[in-house]
This record gives C-alpha cells, structure tokens and sequence, in this order.
C-alpha cells in the first residue's frame, strides 16, 4: 500500500540526504529503519509524511501520490512536541479537531485510557514525565485513527525501563487498528523487537544496505539465544555503514550505533 | 493473541497509569508552590517609596529642607485632595485616561496587524519592516508638530501620538517573536494540516503570548509616557494639561501631584493588565524564583 520508487533528496545546501529508494510496505506492517547518525532515516520518514518534498521519485499511498501532510498519516517526533498552551485533552484532540464534538469527545476519552492517561487529561504537559508526555504524543497520533504511522526515534530520549514500557506499549495500541508502522530507531533491540522487517541504511548519501526479516517467533524476549543472534548480524550490518561512513569521509563524526 | 505477549511481556496488560514507574511520576506536585511571602508580598513594593515620602517629610517638619521647590508628601497629597474635593481631579483624570485607552486600542490594533503581517510574511517584513524600524527611532516629541498640522490641536492628533507609542514595541515583539516560534511546534501543525489563518490562531499566535502579553504592558507603559507629550499639545484638560498649569503657575505641588497621579494611574492599569492577561499564561513552564 506504501510504495516508494526512485526517491531522492537533495537540500538547498547541496547535501544529497537520500539517493535510490525503493520501498514497498505493506498493510499492517511494521518496518523498522536503523542506521547510524546522518544515513537518512529521518529525513526518509519527513518525505513519507509529507512534510518535505522529494528532489527526484515518487512516494505513493494507497494510489495517491503524497504531496503533503495526509490524514491518514499520523507522526510521532523523537520529543513529544506537545502544544504547552493545551492540556492533555486539548492536544489529543488537536489531531481530531474537525470531528464533530461529540465524537472528539469518545475518541479522545478512549485514547487516553489506551495510553494510561486518562487521570491526567487536565494536565499541562509541563506537569508530566518525558515517558508520559510521549504517551500523549502517542495518543494525538493515534487518535486520528491514521493507516500509516510514522515514528522518528520516538522513544530515544528516554531511561531503559520506561523505553521499554513503551515498546511494550506501542503493540499494545498497534493492535487496535493494527495501522502501517515505520520506526526509526538508533536501538537494533528496539527493531528488532517492534518490527516485522528492518532496514538497514547507509550514509552519504543515505541508501538502503540491506533488509532482513527477523525469523523471530513472538512474543520476543531480549537475551533469548535466536534474539541474540540477530541482533549480532543487525549490529555487524551497521558496522559494514559505519566503515562505508568513515571510508568515504574522514573527518565526519563517529556514528553512534 | 495479546500484543503485550506479542512483545515479550508475560503479564497482562495493565492500565498503564496503575503501572507507573518513579521516573514516570507526573511532576503536577512540584508546580505551583506560592512563595512564603503569599498574598501580602506586594506590600513589599510600597516599603521604599512610602520610607522616602515619610524621610522628606520629616525633613521639611524639622526644617532640614524648606519644601518649596520639593513639596513634603502631605502638601502634595493636600493638593490631590482639595482637587478631587473639587471634582477636577475626576475630569482630569477621566480625560487622560479615555485618550490612553483610545490610543492604546489604536496602537494595538495596528501593532498586532503588521507585526503578525510581518512576522508571517517574508515578502511583508521586506517591504515594510526597513520603514517601520526608521519611523521607531524618530522622538514623540518629533511628531508634535506634525501632528498638530495635520490632525488638528484637538483630540485626534492626541489620540494618534499615543497610538504611536503603544505601536512600536507591540508591532516589534509581534514580528520578532512568531519568528521565534519553535520549529518543531509548527511541524506539528503542519502535520495536522494547518496553514494559513488556522496555523496563525492554533499555533503561533498561543506560542507567541508569552511576548505579545509583555508587549502589551510595555505599549501601556509608553502610552501613559506619550499621553504627556499629547497633552503638552495645548490642552485645555487632563493631567498633562495640570502638569503644565502647575509650572505655568509655580506650583511645584501641582506638579507633584500630576507626576503623583500618572504613577498611581499607570501601575493600576499595568496591574488590571496582568490580572486580565495572568490566566492566559498559565501553562508557562518559566522560572519561578522562592521567597
């Protein structure tokens, strides 16, 4: 349903972020992005949402090209990015905010009973946690019901244990509508754990090295022997990235795998 | 099959406000603290001013001063007195207050239009800010006599000077605060489909209040500066007009207690401002200084 041929970016600055993509995903899929700093996966997902504009290729969903920002697209940032202004409440329904009231009221209700939240929607976003205030960004996302979701290291930025509370949680929410997802991640773990597939992406300019589809049984346990083991060939392809970074660039910074 | 399993969690999936850790306890507590000085803290700001008034006029009782150039307290406010006794306190007043409050719509209104045109414009802010920057460093006093020509000595050129002033620092911090608005906020309306006048009323406008709200009391601030140029413009009422009879006339208590007015006048209206504009702001998450 999401299908992405040819794709290519080059910024203002002459910077070639992306070169030769070609991606299919497929309905209710999860696709894990990895790469060390700098390969494009973040600017992969901006030309996905719509946010920026391609140089070259096409990126289409469900038939349309995707021109800009869609409905159907929800997006989760690396930090909340909730509204300070808004509570809780507010900023779940500012994903929704051309529904009838009622209907907003129903689904922003059932959001923030899915993330955990419903005790704090008249909170301000100051008053919560990194974890929980990621939990809203969550549910402004979700709220909307989209068919894609797209999340750019949304979860990097917090300790281990509420990191993986939240992996744990965002399957929990998937499966509801059980939409599209593409994560971005620094963590091999992390994809490992969420995805279904992973990418793994080089840089200078970004391309795709290689995919592998984890032949990982679920439910999926961090320090199994088979987890383990993908998780070394995971590590041992972003490694090959790294070289290929440091080869043709000596001066560019070390990436943190 | 339970997504929780699905991930590798062997219990069941549990409301996750009943499974909170300590580092996801929501920080609501630690907001809010009133300091220890409570509601009476602002008396604090009178102990100064009072403790001057009361030094001089203890001064001028025991003959260390004569008083007259420098009016002890009690003479000034015997002056404020017999002038509200008379009713022309109130008339003063009144028409101070209804030209400030004409000037100070005027100035915002157009401060907000151009410094939001400007801010959300680039094509704007290159054919009107270069303008507007030269008009703000010319002097109130400047356009006295050019308001006097073309308005007329009476209302509306009085109206206009003070619309000037309150103009400049709300159009300034407008414009410059909407291009300070953070980034990633407008991403976010972005990707939820904001553009043009949505985008302005749902995110830049809310991100830039912090500084539209100081903007405004600074404009006020100016404003009651400038009603005094404006009524240095031959009027026949208002306290820029008893400021003026008082040196006319050599009665340095007259003055005193204009000047006297303005302060009490100006710190109200900045205080009703605050007041009006405090539940605006609630959700800062700004520095808070203890005690």
């Amino acid at each position: 349903m999401l299908e992405i041929s040819g794709l290519s970016k080059r910024y203002p600055n002459g910077l070639l972020a992306l070169s030769g993509i070609g991606l299919n995903v497929g309905v209710g899929e999860i696709v894990g992005i990895v790469g060390g700093s700098g390969c494009g996966k973040s600017t992969l997902l901006r030309l996905i949402s719509g946010l920026e504009m391609p140089t070259t290729g096409t990126i289409v969903l469900n038939g349309e090209p995707i021109a800009t920002p869609r409905e159907e697209i929800g997006f989760v940032f690396q930090e909340p990015r909730l509204m300070p202004w808004l509570t809780i409440r507010r900023n779940v329904v500012f994903g929704i905010r051309h529904l009838p009231e009622a209907e907003q009221k129903s689904r922003v209700e059932e959001a923030l009973k899915r993330v955990g939240l419903t005790k704090f929607a008249d909170n301000w976003p100051r008053e919560l946690s990194g974890g929980m205030a990621q939990r809203a960004a969550l549910a402004r996302a979700l709220v909307g019901r989209p068919s894609v979701l797209l999340l750019d290291e949304p979860f990097s930025a917090l300790d281990a244990l509420t990191r993986y509370d939240l992996q744990d949680h965002l399957l929990d929410l998937w499966s509801y509508d059980r939409p599209t997802m593409i994560l971005v991640t620094h963590d091999i773990e992390e994809a490992l754990i969420l995805s279904d597939r992973v990418i793994v992406m080089e840089p200078q300019p970004g391309r795709i090295l290689t995919e592998v589809t984890p032949g990982l049984s679920r439910p999926r346990l961090r320090g199994d022997p088979e987890f383990d083991a993908w998780k070394r060939r995971l590590l041992g392809d972003l490694t090959h990235s790294f070289h290929v970074r440091r080869s043709g660039d000596e001066d560019f910074p070390a990436a943190a795998i | 099959m339970s997504l929780a399993a699905h991930a590798g969690r062997k219990d069941e999936p549990v409301a996750l406000s009943e499974r909170l850790t300590g580092s996801e306890t929501a920080t609501a507590s630690t907001q809010g603290v009133k300091p220890a000085a409570g509601r009476w803290g602002w008396l604090l700001g009178l102990i100064v001013p009072v403790g001057l008034a009361l030094g001089w006029e203890f001064a001028v009782a025991f003959g260390f001063g004569n008083g007259r150039l420098l009016p002890p307290p009690s003479r000034v406010l015997g002056t404020l007195w017999q002038l509200a006794k008379s009713g022309d306190l109130t008339v003063h007043v009144l028409a101070t207050v209804w030209r400030i409050a004409l000037g100070f719509l005027f100035g915002v209104i157009a401060g907000t239009a151009l410094g939001a045109l400007t801010g959300y414009s680039t094509l704007a802010r290159r054919l009107l800010d270069p303008m507007l920057q030269a008009l703000r460093s010319i002097p109130s006093i400047a356009w006295v006599p050019v308001f006097i020509l073309w308005f007329g000595i009476f209302e509306t050129s009085k109206v206009i000077l003070i619309a000037v002033g309150v103009f400049f620092p709300i159009y300034l911090a407008l414009s410059g605060a909407i291009l300070s608005v953070d980034r990633k906020l407008v991403e976010v309306g972005r990707i939820f489909r904001l553009s043009g006048p949505e985008l302005v009323w749902r995110v830049l406008l809310p991100a830039t209040l912090p500084s539209y709200i100081l903007a405004l009391r600074a404009g006020l601030g100016l404003g009651w500066m400038f009603v005094v140029a404006a009524e240095f413009m031959g009027a026949s009422e208002g306290l820029g007009f008893l400021l003026v009879d008082g040196q006319m006339t050599g009665q340095a208590q007259m003055i005193l207690a204009s000047i006297l007015a303005f302060a009490v006048l100006g710190k109200l209206t900045d205080w009703l401002l605050h007041i009006a504009t405090e539940p605006l702001l609630r959700w800062q998450d700004g520095f808070r200084p203890a005690g």
